[in-house]
């Protein structure tokens, strides 16, 4: 007989070794080590905003000091307006990021039940989602994104609405791929032989064994949504000025390129660097997260 | 064979059913009112009803949806609220700007992609495989808008060497083509790595070697052969999000292209222009599919067999 208190500690100290088992394996790869520095530096910036720079400043307009080269007391140039573009950057970190988290997050936990569900019953319902879902595919993202953004106007929320339908047939594909590797497996037979719930069995033993590929994909969609919702600022659809963001930054920019380069430069900068930091942690944590990769 | 093209092709028509279902139900959400961007802001009240009693606005949903359908079995797709011409005409004129980008943009990505993957491949850990996966993975970073804007900064500002907007020679296309491709390069490069590792490891490349065959030949012949297969699957879908991402790069470098009649169709609520391009953007994305699922089950002959015992 074994005695609960055991039982319990043996499963913390799985739990544990699980997740140090794949930052041990990820330190490995020095490149994921910088991409996840970066990000830590971004997340940091998303919730210091403030106490970097105050809000005041991005949107303070100095007409004398238009377009104003990088210099000491302007980090990053001045913008048309006369605004410091590097509070601009940091204080349109918090859009740019929080969007594009947020679609992943919401698009994953959508997408992540339709695809459970498909995947694990099979049959019937799995035809009738991915059917739904291949044609959904066949319309081009960028063309179910504007219609929807057009359908319910401009503006952060919206575009959010709009890149979380179109990312979600994507994401039930990617999940119910994984899914399937897991569900023909002894084990879940065995829960089945068991008399578990199917709920009980999708979430504790279908999910944890396929959670590996879906945060590899998570990590790396979140720099995807930021491209993304920038190209929705960029065509004049996202957030409205003025508050900062660096889709509508660049669109803003566009127009004295020749003359004003340094503010087309620092936003198109932000968005690589997190983006590229994104794809760098995602590309360590596929291969730490690979069982097959294991030593 | 044949039996698998047909039912594939009856596939398409719930596919298109279903979409002109979803961008049509889109627009008629979407706010604003149609008589009124016909007649302009200063139309009278009465002209405005007039005309949607003409046009069969005040119809329920469901009845405009089908009378749409029936025109579009026609070949129909209505006029423009905007111009004032038929739709279709209006598309066709467009398409070839969009067409030549998106063929640009894709040899570009299949020749970079597919020469790069292979290199890292064969030389896994080498530093061309460094090279190739770090290019791969700073191209999947990058916004292309950004990337052709600063394309245009540097070769068209700057240096003068190639036009920044229009579409009149070859020599336009080759910024906008090189912003486009640079997401499809990416996953390309990368996919053909994979899959690449996965095949020069398998037997039958083994037996290629030791017959004596020369190396060249094992990786050209042999391994890429059955390593293209997923990548042409990545490829046609990639095409088909070209032909509807360039929307924004179409902009960037005011490329009169289907894109940019997208926009602006958008931007008026011009309903039956917006139903016009995505109909035949998707249909455009259909046949593509269609086609690498037909060449895939003649390169395939696992497909074929299956086919083969009905």
């Amino acid at each position: 007989m074994i005695n609960p208190a055991s039982s319990a500690s043996v499963r913390r100290y799985k739990k544990k070794s699980r997740l140090k088992e794949t930052w041990r394996r990820m330190k490995k790869n020095k490149l994921s080590l910088i991409g996840l520095a970066v990000f830590s530096v971004f997340v940091l910036v998303l919730i210091f905003a403030d106490v970097i720079v105050p809000y005041e400043v991005a949107l303070k307009q100095d007409m004398a000091n238009r377009f104003a080269s990088p210099s000491w007391t302007h980090l990053l140039g001045t913008d048309l307006y006369g605004r410091d573009i590097f509070a601009r950057i940091i204080h349109g970190t918090r859009n740019s990021l929080t969007l594009g988290i947020a679609a992943v997050v919401v698009g994953m936990t959508l997408g992540g039940t339709l695809a459970a569900v498909a995947g694990y019953y099979g049959g019937k319902i799995d035809m009738v989602i991915m059917r739904i879902t291949d044609t959904i595919f066949c319309i081009p993202f960028m063309l179910l994104g504007l219609s929807i953004v057009a359908a319910l106007g401009p503006g952060l929320r919206n575009i959010l609405i709009a890149i979380t339908i179109t990312a979600i047939p994507n994401y039930v594909r990617i999940i119910r791929s994984a899914i399937l590797t897991v569900v023909g497996q002894d084990f879940i037979e065995a829960g089945r032989a068991c008399g578990a719930r199917n709920r009980f069995i999708i979430l504790r033993h279908v999910l944890p064994n396929a959670i590996g590929p879906i945060i590899v994909q998570a990590t790396m969609q979140v720099g995807t949504m930021i491209i993304y919702s920038t190209a929705f600022s960029y065509l004049g659809l996202g957030i409205q000025p003025p508050a900062p963001e660096w889709g509508s930054m660049l669109a803003e920019a566009k127009n004295y390129m020749l003359s004003a380069p340094h503010m087309i430069i620092a936003p198109g900068m932000a968005i690589v660097l997190v983006a590229l930091s994104l794809n760098l942690m995602g590309d360590g944590l596929r291969d730490a997260l690979d069982p097959k990769l294991k030593d | 064979m044949s039996r698998y093209v047909i039912k594939r092709i009856l596939i398409c028509i719930p596919t298109l059913l279903v979409i002109t279902f979803i961008i049509f139900s889109i627009m008629e959400l979407t706010p604003g009112d149609a008589t009124r961007s016909i007649l302009g802001q200063d139309a009278t009240e009465e002209s405005m009803q007039e005309l949607a009693l003409q046009m069969g606005l005040d119809k329920p949903f469901i009845v405009r949806y089908g009378n749409y359908i029936i025109d579009l079995v026609h070949g129909e797709m209505g006029v423009s609220y905007r111009s004032d011409q038929p739709v279709f005409g209006e598309i066709v004129n467009r398409f070839p700007t969009t067409l030549k980008l998106a063929v640009g943009s894709m040899l570009i990505a299949i020749i970079i992609g597919v020469l790069l993957g292979v290199l890292a491949a064969v030389k896994q850990y080498s530093v061309m495989d460094f090279f190739g996966t770090a290019f791969a993975m700073l191209l999947a970073s990058v916004p292309y808008f950004w990337l052709g804007l600063m394309l245009i900064l540097l070769f068209a500002l700057k240096l003068g060497l190639l036009p920044s907007m229009g579409n009149s020679t070859w020599v336009h296309f080759i910024l906008p083509s090189i912003t486009v491709c640079v997401g499809t390069t990416a996953s390309i490069l990368r996919l053909t790595r994979t899959t690449m590792l996965e095949t020069i490891r398998q037997d039958y490349i083994r037996t290629a070697r030791s017959k004596g065959q020369n190396e060249r030949k094992v990786i050209f012949k042999h391994a890429l052969k059955n390593a293209l297969l997923p990548v042409l699957t990545v490829a046609g879908i990639e095409f088909g999000n070209l032909l509807g991402g360039a929307v924004v790069v179409e902009s960037v470098f005011s490329l009169n292209g289907v894109g940019c009649l997208l926009l602006d169709a958008i931007k008026f609520k011009d309903t039956p222009l917006v139903m016009g391009c995505a109909i035949f953007l998707a249909f455009f994305f259909m046949l593509i599919m269609l086609a690498v699922d037909i060449l895939y089950a003649y390169i395939d002959p696992r497909i074929k067999a299956r086919y083969q015992k009905m």
